[in-house]
C-alpha cells in the first residue's frame, strides 16, 4: 500500500463544525466511550473511508454485535443494525444475499467476533461472504470490565485473570488468512491515515475483508497492566509497531509488550460467495435458474 | 394481495407435513430460508434447496442454529420474507433470536417440527413438549404467535397463514408441528396463486424524515422500513424508543414492552384459531392440538357411541391463548379432558382459564408415541361422572 497521505476533502457541511457530521448520528452525541478509547478514531476513519469512497451513503449498512464496539452502529447515520452477542455475522449474511447492492459492514469487538462468534467469522470468511468485518481489538471485553478475551496476550492481568493469562490467544490475521479471507490487515490506532486508506480499498475488495485494529482500553487493560493511559498506548503503537506488508500472517502474534506487526497481509481473488452459487446453479439447472429476487419492496 | 404463482405449486399432492410446509412457505412469499441439519425437521429445508433455485431466492446451510435464527432476520431487513427450520435441540438455540425477532418487531417465521426431549431426547420419535417453550423460552416479556397444524393440508395452509400473521402484526411465528405430522403423508390440494391470499409488508409510506421506525399505529404496530431505501434508521435488541434509539428510561422500557405484548390482544380475543365440534350440548371439552387432537378425536367419537356428551376443542393457535373461548366454556361443560405429548404444558392455560369453573382433567404422555384413544376415551368417562 502506498504510503502516501490520505486527501481527504474537509469540506464542512453547512451547520456543522465537523466533516464527518454528516455521517454520525449527531443527537447520539456524546457517545459512551471513555476518554483514551480508540474505537472512536476507528469509526473517524471509517467516516473518512466512506467520504474518500464515495459510496452511495444510502446503500452502506454497517451491523454490530455486543461490547463498546457493538455500539457503532448506533453512532452511524446509515442504515445500523445493533444485533445479539457474536451474531453479526450471520445477520450481515442474511442482510446481504437478500440485498446483494448493499455494501454490508460488520464493525465489532474482538470478544464478539472471536469468542461467542468465532464459529460465525470461520464460516463467512471460508464461504467468501461479501462482507467486510471490522474488528476494534482492545484484547479485553471492555463493556463487562475488562475480562479475559481470546485475543488476550498471555501474562496480562484481567478481571478474570487476576494472576495472568497463560492460555494462548488468537492471532487474527493468520485465523482469517487460513479460513480464506480475501483481504487481511492490520493496524493500529496510531496508524489513522493508513487504516482509512486500507478501509476504503477493503470497501471496494469483492468478498470477505478483514481488518483488525489494535485499539486501547485505557480504562481497564492499560490501567490493571500498569501500561499507562490512552497517550502512552500511544507511544507504545508508534514504538512498536513494524509495517510489513504481505507479512506472513503465522509471524504476526501480538503479545503483551511486544513488535505490533501491521500493513496488508492479504489481497486476493476468490469467487465470493455468490458467484459461487450462481455459477453452481447455472451449471445445474441452466435456464431453469432463476435468479434471486429477494429485497422485493412489494413482496 | 394473491400469491406470486412462481412459488405456488397448484394442483393434487400426496405429500408429507414437512414438504406440504414447504410449499406453504413458498406460497407465502417466503424467498430466503437459512437452516441447519435436524432430525425430523430436516425435510422442510432440503424441499426448500431444491425447489428454490427455479423459484427465486435463496437458501443458505448455517454452521448453528443460532446463525440461522440470526440470517433470516437480515434477510427480513434486506426485504425478504424469511424462514427457518428446527427441532428441540436447534429451537433451545434459537431462544436468543426468538427474543431478539420479538424486541426488534421483526416479522419471520420459526418452523419447529418437534420431537421427544428433554437434550437430545427422541430424534426420530414425536413429542409435543415445546410448547411453554415457544411461549416463553427467551427472557423477557414478550408475545408469538404459535399455530399447531394436526394435517400435511394444514401444513401447507397454516404455513401460508403464519407468514400472515408475522407480518400484520410483526411478531416472530412458531409453526409448531410434530414428527407424525411432519412425516404424515396425506393428500395435499394447494389452490391456484390467485386464491391464496398473503399480507404485505407494512411498508411506510412516510419521507425519511417524517419517519420513526418504531412508532406504532392504531393498532400498535409500527410501519417498517427496509435498508437500501434511504431512511438511515436503526434497529437495537436494546430497549429502544420510537426513533429505534437505545435507551435505558424505565418509562420507555415500560411503553415498549407492554406493547410487545399488547399489540397481540385482538388476536387472543377475537382472532383466535379454533376448530370446534359438538360442543354445543357437550359435558366434556377435549382440548387438543397437533397430532393429539387426531386421536383426541376418536376418542370423543367412542364416548358419543357410549351415550357421553364429548365435544372437540381444537387449539390451531395455541399462542395467544384464547382464554376467552376456554373460559366461557367453563361456564357451560363439567370438565375439560387435555391429551397432550408432554408430562402437562397446555394444560395449565386451559386451568388458568378455566379458574375453577369446570374440572380440567390432563392426559399425559411423555412422548415417542401418540396416545391410545382408550386412555383419552376413558380420562372422558371419568370427567362426565
Amino acid at each position: 500500500m502506498s504510503e502516501q497521505l490520505l486527501e481527504v476533502e474537509c469540506e464542512i457541511p453547512e451547520g456543522s463544525f465537523n466533516p464527518v457530521e454528516p455521517f454520525l448520528r449527531m443527537d447520539r452525541i456524546p457517545h459512551i466511550w471513555c476518554a483514551g478509547c480508540g474505537i472512536g478514531t476507528t469509526v473517524n476513519c471509517f467516516t473518512r473511508a466512506l467520504l474518500e469512497s464515495k459510496a452511495n451513503l444510502d446503500k452502506v449498512a454497517i451491523v454490530s454485535g455486543i461490547g463498546c464496539t457493538g455500539r457503532v452502529a448506533g453512532y452511524a447515520r446509515l442504515d445500523s443494525f445493533h444485533t445479539t452477542h457474536g451474531r453479526a455475522i450471520p445477520f450481515a449474511t442474511g442482510l446481504k444475499l437478500a440485498n446483494p447492492e448493499l455494501q454490508v459492514v460488520v464493525y465489532s469487538g474482538d470478544g464478539d467476533l472471536f469468542a461467542i462468534g468465532g464459529n460465525h467469522f470461520i464460516h463467512a470468511a471460508r464461504r467468501n461472504m461479501d462482507i467486510k468485518v471490522i474488528c476494534v481489538n482492545n484484547l479485553t471485553y471492555a463493556m463487562t470490565g475488562g475480562q479475559t478475551a481470546p485475543t488476550t496476550p498471555s501474562h496480562v492481568i484481567s478481571a478474570t485473570a487476576p494472576y495472568g493469562v497463560f492460555e494462548p490467544a488468537f492471532n487474527l490475521v493468520q485465523l482469517a488468512d487460513a479460513c480464506g479471507a480475501s483481504y487481511v490487515a492490520r493496524w493500529t490506532t496510531f496508524h489513522v491515515k493508513q487504516l482509512a486508506r486500507s478501509m476504503e480499498e477493503v470497501l471496494k475488495k469483492k468478498g470477505f475483508g478483514f481488518i483488525e485494529i489494535v485499539s486501547p482500553c485505557p480504562t481497564l487493560y492499560q490501567r490493571r497492566n500498569k501500561m499507562g493511559d490512552g497517550l502512552d498506548t500511544m507511544k507504545y503503537y508508534k514504538q512498536a509497531s513494524k509495517i510489513r506488508h504481505g507479512a506472513p500472517t503465522g509471524e504476526c502474534s501480538l503479545t503483551k509488550s511486544g513488535e505490533i506487526v501491521v500493513g496488508k497481509f492479504i489481497d486476493r481473488e476468490r469467487p465470493d460467495y455468490y458467484e459461487l452459487l450462481q455459477a453452481q446453479m447455472h451449471e445445474s439447472l441452466g435456464d431453469r435458474y432463476a435468479e434471486p429476487e429477494v429485497g422485493c419492496s412489494e413482496c | 394481495m394473491h400469491a406470486d404463482p412462481k412459488g405456488v405449486l397448484t394442483g393434487v399432492h400426496f405429500l408429507d407435513g414437512d414438504h406440504a410446509c414447504c410449499e406453504g412457505t413458498l406460497a407465502a412469499g417466503a424467498r430466503f430460508a437459512a437452516g441447519y441439519p435436524i432430525t425430523p425437521s430436516t425435510e422442510v429445508v432440503e424441499r426448500f434447496a431444491s425447489r428454490i433455485p427455479t423459484v427465486g431466492g435463496i437458501f443458505i446451510q448455517m454452521e448453528d442454529e443460532l446463525a440461522a435464527s440470526i440470517a433470516i432476520q437480515g434477510a427480513v431487513w434486506g426485504g425478504a420474507k424469511a424462514f427457518t427450520v428446527t427441532s428441540g435441540p436447534g429451537f433451545s438455540l434459537m431462544m436468543e433470536h426468538i427474543g431478539y425477532a420479538a424486541i426488534t418487531e421483526t416479522p419471520c417465521v420459526f418452523v419447529n417440527v418437534q420431537r421427544g426431549g428433554p437434550s437430545t431426547g427422541l430424534p426420530t420419535l414425536p413429542a409435543q413438549a415445546d410448547m411453554m417453550q415457544a411461549r416463553w423460552g427467551s427472557h423477557g416479556d414478550y408475545g408469538i404467535i404459535a399455530l399447531c397444524p394436526n394435517s400435511p393440508q394444514e401444513c401447507f395452509d397454516l404455513t401460508i397463514t403464519g407468514f400472515n400473521l408475522a407480518e400484520e402484526f410483526r411478531v416472530p411465528v412458531m409453526m409448531m408441528l410434530d414428527e407424525c405430522v411432519g412425516h404424515m403423508t396425506e393428500k395435499v390440494i394447494i389452490p391456484p396463486a390467485d386464491q391464496i391470499e398473503v399480507s404485505p409488508r407494512r411498508y411506510t409510506h412516510k419521507p425519511p424524515a417524517e419517519y420513526h421506525p418504531f412508532e406504532p399505529g392504531e393498532d400498535l404496530v409500527p410501519e417498517m422500513v427496509k435498508a437500501g431505501d434511504g431512511y438511515r434508521f436503526h434497529v437495537t435488541g436494546l430497549t429502544h424508543d420510537e426513533r429505534g434509539y437505545p435507551s435505558m428510561d424505565v418509562a420507555t422500557q415500560d411503553r415498549l414492552v407492554r406493547r410487545l405484548l399488547d399489540k397481540l390482544k385482538p388476536f387472543s380475543n377475537g382472532r383466535a384459531i379454533c376448530d370446534t365440534a359438538d360442543l354445543e350440548d357437550a359435558e366434556v371439552a377435549v382440548v387438543s392440538y397437533g397430532i393429539t387432537s387426531r386421536v383426541a378425536q376418536r376418542a370423543i367419537e367412542l364416548a358419543r357411541t357410549r351415550g357421553i356428551r364429548a365435544g372437540k376443542f381444537r387449539l390451531i393457535s395455541a399462542w395467544p391463548f384464547p382464554e376467552q373461548h376456554i373460559a366461557a366454556l367453563a361456564g357451560r361443560v363439567k370438565a375439560f379432558v387435555v391429551p397432550e405429548l408432554n408430562l402437562g404444558q397446555m394444560v395449565h392455560e386451559v386451568e388458568r382459564a378455566a379458574a375453577g369453573r369446570a374440572k380440567v382433567i390432563p392426559v399425559s404422555h411423555a412422548g415417542g408415541t401418540v396416545h391410545d384413544p382408550e386412555v383419552i376415551l376413558k380420562a372422558i368417562v371419568e370427567a362426565a361422572k
